[in-house]
């Protein structure tokens, strides 16, 4: 019987406060979190989270897959960010293996993930406007998001769960007219960005909802666990692109957007001068695409090109053992960390030498970042919790996985 | 980038910082240190860990300021059998340690990091929701993803993967 008690239950502290239910199926809660609220009238007293209703175990999936077989697990994590999740697991794994990837694919990957930085920050603009009552600007977000989407559909043949990225590089070269189709949408996309700004950044009506709204300050971030624009937002200047590089990160040139108030408005405005520096980096990205390989010269790893399985014995060979009966990957393990739209994300994967992951754990952003809410909203009004959650960005595919 | 083999001898792993300053605290709690593929892992004796924590944390040189994240390994049917595995991140020095505490099947328990960083609160609730190690200390040590009426620990490798539980 225990699941038809509620967990976890919250005793009302005093007399004058109630206990208020809200989601898992309010809309402004991004999926399915639940908040329990102890509210004193309007005032948030307590709030505590209860998440889980999205747990599916990928992480206890992973164990029974060969670790290339765990890349469209990752696109089911956190589905904002698929290629940041791509990213993130297959440089895990060219760790354990020591596996040296050629430029072209390093950059490709770069430029997807900046894409993907795009699509997220704009799904997370549309709601947040939403859910606050600006129903034009999630009209405008999704327009330009679907040219992305289609974008990454040329590329690997899926809108959303694309696992464009294999262990030793990607899956294939991008098709003809995909970099002008980039090009095309870099060209145009900051002026939308404009109108997303017009629309906001100086409308007082946002400006009140957001401005002083949920603060916290630089220490409380930091030991709360919180990374990401949620972080930056605070005043800590911190990315991992730009201090602890992956994927020739280095090589490119872009500001990190901080901000010092620690409010709504604050991580609004880090995640929207975001999106015009990934666009930068796009630019950047097309402007110096090297030549030469897309995959790693490991013939054990990485599957071989179609055209030499047709004319190779030895291609073919290769082929069949690596689907079979997947690579062996020395032991050992590590811990891979990526900037995702969200903040750290991270990979953690042991080895114990076989052709399948020993454990492979997600540090998700997300959730750090959810431990961060209550120190935001309590003491606050109700109404500014839903301008919290908004601009912690949460997707609870990656908060329960 | 061919892989080097792993350097686990604590005396040439000295220059380490992090290593320097916990094995200047208390030489007894380090029980071991590895170097492997540009990463740091420093074993920690079970009883050490929250203070070790509190010692990095403070040292201005370390100041690993920031948990990144809060796991377990579980290494059935070997004995010990857990390793809870701490990743920490100095965000001033823009460096990573890993500490990790064994621990055995008979009585998995550990302090808990919350006095130290609030953030572990729902990491260490994971790890004992999933692996049942128990965090002495942790406010509200409860099950965080699974149902509250759950039995067992589903990321143990002797809990079933299939059939009708």
């Amino acid at each position: 019987m225990g699941h038809l008690t509620p967990t976890p239950v919250l005793e009302p502290g005093q007399d004058r406060t109630m206990i208020l239910n809200m989601g898992p199926q309010h809309p402004s809660t991004h999926g399915v979190l639940r908040l329990l609220l102890e509210i004193d009238g309007e005032n948030v007293v307590r709030i505590m989270p209860d998440i889980g209703f999205l747990h599916t175990g990928i992480e206890k999936t992973c164990e029974a897959k060969f670790y290339q077989q765990v890349v469209p697990l990752t696109d089911r994590i956190d589905y904002l960010c698929p290629m940041t999740n791509n990213l993130c697991y297959v440089l895990a794994v060219e760790k354990l293996l020591g596996l040296e990837i050629p430029p072209k694919a390093q950059w490709l990957r770069v430029l997807l993930n900046e894409l993907t930085r795009i699509n997220s920050h704009l799904v997370w603009l549309g709601t947040h406007a939403m859910d606050i009552g600006a129903m034009t600007v999630f009209l405008y977000c999704f327009r330009e998001r679907e040219e992305i989407l289609r974008m990454f559909e040329m590329v690997s043949g899926q809108r959303m769960m694309t696992s464009y990225f294999r262990v030793g590089g990607i899956a294939l070269e991008p098709p003809l007219g995909f970099f002008d189709r980039v090009r095309d949408f870099a060209g145009y996309f900051p002026e939308k960005v404009d109108e997303y700004e017009n629309l906001l950044t100086g409308n007082p009506i946002w400006g009140m909802r957001t401005k002083g709204v949920a603060t916290i300050t630089a220490e409380d971030a930091i030991a709360l666990g919180a990374s990401g624009p949620t972080l930056r937002g605070s005043g800590v200047d911190f990315d991992l692109r730009r201090d602890m590089p992956y994927s020739s990160y280095e090589k490119f040139q872009f500001k990190v957007p901080v901000a010092q108030e620690g409010d709504v408005f604050a991580r609004y405005m880090c995640r929207v001068l975001e999106l015009r520096e990934s666009i930068a980096i796009v630019r950047q990205a097309l402007d110096g695409m090297p030549e030469g390989p897309i995959k790693a010269n490991a013939p054990k790893v990485v599957l071989p090109d179609r055209e030499k399985m047709k004319t190779e014995m030895e291609a073919l060979i290769y082929h069949f053992k690596i689907i079979t009966e997947g690579f062996a990957v020395p032991a050992g393990e590590v811990y891979q960390a990526v900037e995702s739209p969200r903040g750290e994300m991270g990979y953690y994967v042991v080895s114990d030498g076989t052709a399948k992951p020993y454990r492979v754990h997600m540090r998700a952003a997300c959730l750090a970042n959810l431990q961060a809410l209550p120190k935001m909203c309590e003491g606050r009004l109700l109404a500014d919790v839903v301008a919290a959650i908004g601009s912690i960005d949460i997707v609870l595919g990656e908060i329960d996985r | 980038m061919a892989l080097t083999p792993a350097v686990t001898d604590l005396e040439s792993l000295k220059g380490h910082p992090a290593v320097a300053r916990l094995l200047a605290w208390n030489a007894t709690a380090v029980q071991q240190a590895k170097f492997d593929r540009g990463e740091m892992t420093v074993f920690i004796e079970r009883g050490s860990i929250r203070e070790a924590c509190l010692v990095l944390r403070e040292d201005p040189v370390c100041a690993f300021n920031f948990l990144s994240d809060v796991t377990c390994v579980d290494w059935y049917p070997a004995e010990p059998r857990f390793e809870v595995v701490y990743h920490l991140l100095s965000i001033p020095n823009k460096e990573r340690v890993r500490l990790k505490v064994h621990l055995n099947s008979a009585s998995p328990a550990v302090e808990s990091l919350t006095s130290v960083w609030p953030a572990a609160n729902y990491f260490e609730r994971e790890v004992f929701d999933l692996f049942g190690i128990r965090f002495n200390g942790h406010p509200y040590l409860r099950r965080i993803l699974m149902p509250e009426d759950w039995e067992g620990y589903p990321l143990r490798k002797d809990y079933p993967v299939e059939g009708y539980r």
